[in-house]
């Protein structure tokens, strides 16, 4: 077991915030401008001047402190995703302000703002994560050492909620494959499962005498999706870090899947040999399969799946969009699948 | 509706204050008279604070959704509000709150009528085809919907010379504010499926008020 230490930061070694900022080109403050005006009243799409630039930046006002010193470092450059590849879309950014205060994480409430109200002293330094199971390098590891290797890059996805809304995200982070290949799984290693922290008293819901999911909240798939160039590990939104509402300091996007499988706030890693358990799926299994593959034509009994909404919204607007086999990612998924029905394994 | 009891109301304080030579008796009384137009004044502030909050688009991304919510928990609370009123009456001998449980039950009415438009109009954009589906297919729109059609019956039963034409039907016809109120609770119970707190909570209030009902039923037929 390999077992390290984060170091410790003074306060004194730690960036200025503006020298942070000055580094990034940032949108006209579009997305501030849009925060109590009408939904789609603004375009939040920002393009970078150079190539050094991200596609886009959190409005100046509403970025985070980093959580510590080598964070900073971590983020000093982040790869901007390229315009037209499969990891990026020309759609309309969901403002960062809704994508930050409008959260499904049970964790800290069911109420979509419970999250951002509930979560605002939740600690995400020191993290480790625990690697186990069919895997050659187990242990439990400093998020930073698990970090170190891999350099940040942007993309920007779609994602789509069981409950019929959709955003458009612009994620930072780094593909699930390369972790995987660092900790090097065995033949058996078949699945993928991850755990989301369960620490009740930082996370009020966890403390509800009435909830009905079993914690911690878990999450799965299968290897050859876990290593699919889509899959992506986040550590941070808009060219910052990540807000605990969102997932800090590390949360899984998979963005062909209905969000729920888009586990947050990551502290086991388990590989296994047969297919593992999954919170929604062993609340409800009639409800939630393993795959949660995004399908229009496959209906939750709660809500129909072949039209989402598209946040933000006005009252009267009709910007409801039809919903894409695989929320619009067939091309590059829809062969993990072949020769699978996919009504059986929703 | 809202405008016009607080508008009534100013002028009878205004008449209060402005006249000299009013008797004690006559101030009270007056004072009285004013508690019903109060009453009905507070069931409008959940419903124009919710509109306010839609026409200052201050509702977050989802609006219709918020609304649909907003609209849907304060149908239930004046549903469980007016069912309350009996119970309270008789306990503690408070004649004056009889009239409030036509007021709340009318309100619950109104509430849910909004939450139904709202689901209709806003979050369904008039989709009838995906309506009358969503109402016959999915379990948790079917509860809501019938306790809604529940409680337009009991809307519709509800005007004076109604309740005078139906007689002692009207007591049995209005019995079914309870399993209007259950499949209210069920309704909300299956949305949130997560965390069943907050339905939990309205069971808790009803759960009593059914008990009391029964006892009052076993003694008058025993």
């Amino acid at each position: 077991m390999l077992i390290k230490a984060a170091p410790d930061i003074s306060s004194s070694e730690i960036t200025p915030e503006s020298v942070y900022l000055g580094r990034r080109k940032f949108m006209s403050g579009g997305v501030g401008l849009a925060l109590g005006a009408a939904a789609g009243g603004f375009s939040s799409l920002a393009f970078a001047a150079d190539g050094d630039g991200l596609r886009a930046a959190a409005p100046s006002d509403l970025v985070r402190s980093a959580p510590a010193q080598w964070w900073e470092d971590k983020f000093r450059s982040i790869s901007p995703v390229e315009p037209g590849s499969a990891f990026s879309t020309d759609e309309t950014l969901t403002p960062y302000s809704d994508v930050v205060s409008y959260n499904n994480f049970y964790e800290f409430g069911v109420e979509k703002g419970d999250p951002i109200a509930n979560s605002g002293a939740f600690e995400v330094d020191p993290w480790s994560v625990t690697i186990e199971g069919e895997v050659d390098k187990p242990g439990i590891y400093n998020l930073e050492d698990i970090l170190k290797p891999h350099d940040l890059q942007e993309r920007i996805y779609r994602l789509r909620c069981v409950e019929r809304w959709s955003m458009v995200i612009p994620w930072v982070g780094f593909p699930l494959a390369d972790l995987i290949k660092q900790f090097q799984p065995n033949s058996k290693a078949k699945y993928v499962q991850f755990f989301t922290l369960f620490e009740p008293s930082q996370m009020p819901g966890q403390r509800s005498r009435f909830g009905t999911i079993t914690w911690p909240y878990r999450e799965g798939l299968r290897i050859d999706e876990a290593v699919h160039p889509l899959t992506f590990l986040a550590v941070g939104v808009y060219g910052n870090y990540l807000p605990p509402q969102n997932g800090a300091p590390i949360r899984l996007v998979v963005p062909w899947k209905y969000g729920f499988k888009s586990i947050k706030s990551i502290v086991k890693i388990r590989f296994t040999e047969t297919e593992p358990e999954t919170s929604w799926n062993m609340l409800a299994p009639t409800e939630y399969g393993f795959y949660a593959n995004v399908n229009p034509e496959v209906h939750h009994p709660r809500w129909r799946q072949d039209m989402e909404t598209r946040l933000p919204q006005s009252l009267f607007s009709a910007s409801r969009t039809q919903t894409e086999l695989f929320n619009g990612y067939g091309e590059q998924v829809a062969s993990l699948y072949s020769g699978m029905d996919l009504k059986k394994f929703y | 509706m809202a405008m016009v009891s607080k508008s009534r109301l100013c002028i009878r304080v205004w008449i209060l204050k402005s006249s000299t030579n009013i008797s004690r008796r006559q101030m009270v009384h007056e004072m009285k008279a004013i508690v019903p137009h109060l009453v009905r004044f507070i069931c409008f502030v959940p419903i124009a604070q919710l509109a306010f909050a839609a026409y200052r688009n201050s509702l977050g991304p989802d609006p219709a959704d918020a609304l649909a919510t907003g609209t849907g928990e304060w149908a239930l609370r004046f549903l469980i509000l007016s069912l309350c009123v009996t119970p309270f009456r008789k306990i503690f001998g408070l004649a004056v709150i009889a009239p409030f449980r036509r007021t709340f039950g009318l309100v619950a009415l109104l509430y849910a009528s909004i939450h139904v438009l709202v689901y209709v109009a806003f979050l369904l954009q008039f989709r009838w085809s995906e309506i009358f589906e969503d109402v016959l297919e999915r379990p948790y729109i079917s509860v809501g919907f019938i306790s809604f059609c529940i409680l337009i019956i009991l809307g519709i039963t509800s005007p004076k010379w109604v309740v005078r034409r139906l007689g002692r039907k009207w007591k049995l016809v209005h019995t079914a504010v309870y399993p209007a109120s259950i499949l209210a609770i069920i309704h909300l119970l299956w949305i949130l499926r997560a965390d069943v707190a907050e339905a939990l909570f309205y069971a808790m209030i009803l759960l009593p008020i059914l008990g009391y009902r029964v006892v009052l039923y076993i003694a008058r037929t025993h």
